[in-house]
Parts: structure tokens; C-alpha cells; sequence
């Protein structure tokens, strides 16, 4: 597995909802190697560790990676204050990204998301055909995305926690609903913790492949100090694996949430 | 500019005094898509154990000040798959990897020192200065009959070079050094990391799982300069230095605190480029000052 690590210029800024940012940057070498799912270890101007963000568009032709996120703390704050034309620090493209090959052409895909896990679900999305997806969100404030969602999805739920878009509840309500339909022959996830064990536990009880994308505080981000690791049950054995290298995705099943 | 920056610790000479330190470059696999790995002085190699260690459990790792925290806990294959899969593809790069050994009990050490003595790795760094396990690691390294004691039996059982590691976490770190020193360590190395810890103010839990971890980083850099003149300056044996070594001014600065060579463990996840930008650093200073060999500035510190 290959990754490049530079400066790269932000080509393209902008605020997508509160503290969450959209930055396109032109790195024609990461781009040509990236894949769904991956993500990349942006430095903070100022701070020690590098911030995982995953990748949410990649555009081969113009040389172009799209990442958004959520500026939870100081780091994401002080890449947050980056500008388009600036350069930005970049270990880029690093782990393993969704399967979309061991995906039959047969049936629908699910992506489900809730809050800033929708991002990578969105070039997952149009790499693929027959696609619903079912997003979830605080509420009407925090939406991000959907007109790309829609663009490039058969089937578009949204739901909020409150009520005030879409469905009122959690995602697992309308992805319950669409696996009861059957044919479906993959469901990819992002999203908090919480979700994503949910979503797992669906998934088994309806016998559908899935995979969930996970997060955890990095180091080195390339799978050299064993920082983030997750409880996966590999073959029998519970095994603390490398968010960073062995996922950050990784079959719902085998994770112990 | 083709400058010799080749410095000899131990016996052993590094083709330049920059190291990756253990815990921080695995077993360099990781890194081999950026340069290649015998840019490097040498590789000091994931902290390894006689059998294979899980680790703790996560969150494992948390930012601070110019520094981090991380509590890995020896995640590690076990020393087997070392010796049969890292080590001969690490050994192709022409530099100098050093196996760096940690263990509960003294036999854990022995036992690893025995197969590894039946390698061609270069040379042993004794990790008894792991804050992150329980049982062993730190437990040996703050008191000087455990320090002396390790060295002793590993010295026994193994003719490669012993490079010790020691923890900061004591009270006198010159004591300890002697202690090993006179069991027949070749070389000290420190510091490892100082002991920290930091606290989710939402959730008033420790931000590490394991509560406390050890303290890295460019915050920790004069702590290590502290140390390492002191330790230099107590023993006969050669001294590698490391603790938040970020630049190459930082390298020079430990190189004439009396480290003969330099270790670099957080910058590297920083900016993976560090350890190289510190070897042209290290060789444009030598050319600008008309410095021949590195050997020239170690110690020269010039104290008040």
C-alpha cells in the first residue's frame, strides 16, 4: 500500500454547516492512488499530531482530494483557519478503504451515515450503482451534503434527531425498513460509535454484508506505533488491530463494539 | 556536500547519529513508501517481548502542549516473528537495527537476548523504562538493583552490544546509570518517556484508557538535555540521547549535552521527513563550522 506525505494547495474552501468545513486539495499523486473510504493525516499549523480526516470526493482527473470535517477541538480549529490558496500538510492516502469490489453488481447498496460520517459514503456512493442512503443528523443545522447525496443516490432518507428534516429518529429505523425490503447486497457505514454497533447488529440479524468505518485518537497514522487500535474478532480470536492500517474499515461483524 | 557524519557507539558504527526510536517506526515496514529506510542511522525496533503482547486498551494516545501522551503497553509479535520476519528484511538496508527488548520477569529478557545473540542483529537495547505495563518495563529501570540486575543476566547470556534504555522517572537517573554501567552495559540511552497524564474535562475521564502514559515530544526536550548531561557526565560508556529532538539544531544541542548519537521518536509522526531533514541539517552545520567528524562536538558543552 502506497501514500505520499507534502504540502498540497487547498484549491477550494468552503463552510458547509456549523464548524464543518469543506476543503478540495490538489495532490495529483494521493488522488490517483485513493479509494473510498481511505482517509487522510492532515497537520494541525502549530500542534504535534497529525488529524485523521477521511476522504469524501476523489477526483483523478483534476488531481483532486475533497475531505470535510468537524472542528472539534484546537487542531481542527487551526486547519479550519486555513484558506484556499494556502498549503496543507498531508499524509495522504493512508488505510483501507470500503470493499466495493467484493460487492455482487446484483441488488441495492445501503450507505448509511450519521453526522460528519457521511462524507466518505459519498464517494462510496458514486462509485457504485442502485444506491440508497439513509443520513442522519442532529437537526436541520447540521445537514450536510444532501444535494450530492441525491445526485448520485436512487433513494435519499434523511433523518434528524428532533425531528425538524425528514424522519424524526435514528438512522436505524429507516435502514430496518429498506433491509426488510430485501435484495440488498451490501451496506457500508460512518458515523459515531453508537450507530455503527447498531447498524451492525441489523446487518447480522438480516445476513447482510457490512462494513463500518471507525475513529480513534492516531499517532503516526501509517501503522507504525500501534496508537489506535480497535477490539476486532479475527478468525476466533479478539485481536486489537490498527484503525489506522488493518481498517479504518473493516467488516461489522468482525468488530467488537 | 559529501560530509562522513558516521559516529561509532558501542563499537558499532552508525552511517550517520540519527536513530528511529523504539515504539515509533515498528519495524520500518510502515515508512518504506516515503524513503528509503538506510537513509537512517539506524532503527531502533518496536519494543519487542518473548511472547506476543496485546497491549492496552484504547484510547491509547492524547495531544498535549508540543508533546503527546501515548499507552501502547508493548503491543508487539513477540520476538519470533522478529527474528523470522522483520529482522532479515530490516537487515537488507545496510544500517544499524537494534532490537529493543522488554520483558516482566528476568527470564523474559534472557530468553529473548538468547535468541536474538543468534542473529545478526546489531545491537540490544534493554527497555526496562516502559511506563505503560504493570508488571516489569518501568519496574526495573527506577531503582538500581533492578536495572543492575537485568543488565547483569542479559550481559550473561549475549556478546552483542547492550544499549540500555532508562526511564526519567526516578530520582537520580546518574545512579542508575552507573548501576548498569558496572554490570557491563555498553551504551545508555535515554530518556524514555516521562510519566503524564491528561483528563477529559466533559467526561472526567482520563483521555488515555490506561489513565497514565508516557509524556513525548518537543516539550520534554530540555528535561532530555538535562539528562543526558548528567548521565554523560557520570559514565564512561557512550550515551544516546532522545527526547523531543525535533530539528537538527536540537540533535547538536543533545550531541554536545554528550550524546554520541541521537534518537528521534515523536517529530517522526509530526513530520515523517524529520529524521532526514536533521541529517542534512547535521551535515550542513559540520560544513559551515568546518567540522570533520561529529565526535568533535559531543560533550563540548561548556557549563557555567
Amino acid at each position: 500500500m502506497s501514500y505520499k506525505c507534502g504540502e498540497y494547495k487547498i484549491v477550494g474552501k468552503r463552510c458547509l454547516a456549523e464548524n464543518i468545513y469543506s476543503f478540495t486539495i490538489h495532490c495529483p499523486e494521493a488522488a490517483e492512488l485513493a479509494h473510498c473510504g481511505q482517509f487522510v493525516h492532515i497537520l494541525a499549523p502549530g500542534f504535534t499530531l497529525r488529524r485523521p480526516i477521511s476522504i469524501c470526493e476523489i477526483d483523478k482527473d483534476n488531481g483532486d482530494i475533497r475531505v470535510v470535517f468537524l472542528v472539534k477541538g484546537h487542531g481542527t480549529e487551526a486547519i479550519a483557519r486555513l484558506n484556499e490558496g494556502d498549503m496543507i500538510d498531508m499524509i495522504a492516502p493512508l488505510g483501507n478503504g470500503y470493499s466495493l469490489s467484493s460487492v455482487s453488481e446484483n441488488g441495492r447498496v445501503i450507505v448509511v451515515g450519521g453526522g460528519i460520517g457521511g462524507p466518505p459514503l459519498l464517494e462510496t456512493a458514486k462509485q457504485l450503482k442502485h444506491i440508497t442512503a439513509v443520513l442522519g443528523f442532529r437537526s436541520y443545522g447540521n445537514i450536510i451534503l444532501e444535494k450530492e447525496f441525491r445526485t448520485v443516490c436512487d433513494e435519499f432518507i434523511i433523518c434528524t434527531d428532533d425531528g425538524s428534516v425528514g424522519e424524526k429518529g435514528i438512522v436505524t429505523g429507516p435502514l430496518k425498513r429498506e433491509l426488510e425490503k430485501g435484495d440488498i447486497r451490501a451496506v457500508f457505514s460512518c458515523g459515531p460509535t453508537r450507530m455503527l454497533g447498531a447498524v451492525a447488529e441489523l446487518t447480522k440479524q438480516y445476513g447482510v454484508f457490512c462494513e463500518v468505518s471507525l475513529e480513534e485518537r492516531m499517532g503516526c497514522g501509517v501503522g507504525a506505533c500501534v496508537g489506535c487500535v480497535a477490539r476486532i474478532n479475527r478468525n476466533g480470536e479478539e485481536k486489537l488491530l490498527r484503525v489506522c492500517k488493518d481498517g479504518p474499515v473493516f467488516n461489522a461483524g468482525e468488530v467488537l463494539f | 556536500m559529501s560530509k562522513d557524519l558516521s559516529v561509532k557507539v558501542a563499537g558499532i558504527t552508525f552511517p550517520n547519529p540519527v536513530i528511529a526510536a523504539s515504539g515509533t517506526y515498528g519495524f520500518g515496514e510502515d515508512y518504506t513508501p516515503l524513503y528509503p529506510l538506510n537513509r537512517l542511522g539506524g532503527i531502533s525496533c518496536k519494543g519487542t517481548t518473548i511472547k506476543e503482547k496485546a497491549g492496552n486498551l484504547p484510547p491509547r494516545i492524547a495531544e498535549t502542549t508540543a508533546g503527546m501522551l501515548n499507552s501502547v503497553g508493548l503491543q508487539n509479535p513477540g520476538v519470533d516473528v522478529f527474528i523470522n520476519k522483520y529482522l532479515p528484511e530490516l537487515k537488507k538496508n545496510g544500517n544499524v537495527i537494534i532490537a529493543n527488548l522488554a520483558g516482566a520477569v528476568i527470564e523474559d529478557y534472557t530468553a529473548a537476548a538468547e535468541k536474538l545473540d543468534a542473529t545478526d542483529v546489531d545491537m540490544i537495547e534493554l527497555n526496562i523504562s516502559c511506563p505503560n505495563v504493570k508488571q516489569g518495563g518501568a519496574t526495573w529501570g527506577t531503582t538500581c538493583e533492578g536495572a543492575a540486575s537485568v543488565t547483569k543476566a542479559v550481559r550473561a547470556v549475549t556478546k552483542k552490544p547492550i544499549m540500555v534504555k532508562l526511564t526519567p522517572n526516578v530520582t537520580s537517573v546518574t545512579d542508575i546509570a552507573k548501576a548498569v554501567e558496572a554490570e557491563g552495559a555498553d551504551c545508555i540511552s535515554l530518556i524514555n518517556t516521562l510519566l503524564g497524564m491528561r483528563i477529559d474535562i466533559k467526561t472526567r475521564r482520563p483521555v488515555l484508557h490506561n489513565n497514565v502514559g508516557g509524556f513525548s515530544g518537543p516539550a520534554i526536550f530540555p528535561v532530555a538535555v538535562r539528562m543526558v548531561w548528567q548521565v554523560a557526565n557520570a559514565v564512561n560508556i557512550d550515551v544516546v540521547g532522545m527526547g523531543g529532538i525535533t530539528t537538527w539544531e536540537d540533535a547538536v544541542e543533545m550531541m554536545m549535552a554528550g550524546a554520541k548519537a541521537v534518537q528521534m521518536g515523536t517529530a517522526i509522526f509530526t513530520d515523517p521527513f524529520s529524521p532526514l531533514k536533521v541529517i542534512d541539517g547535521l551535515e550542513k552545520y559540520m560544513e559551515d563550522n568546518g567540522i570533520n567528524d561529529l565526535s568533535e562536538i559531543v560533550g563540548t558543552v561548556k557549563p557555567w
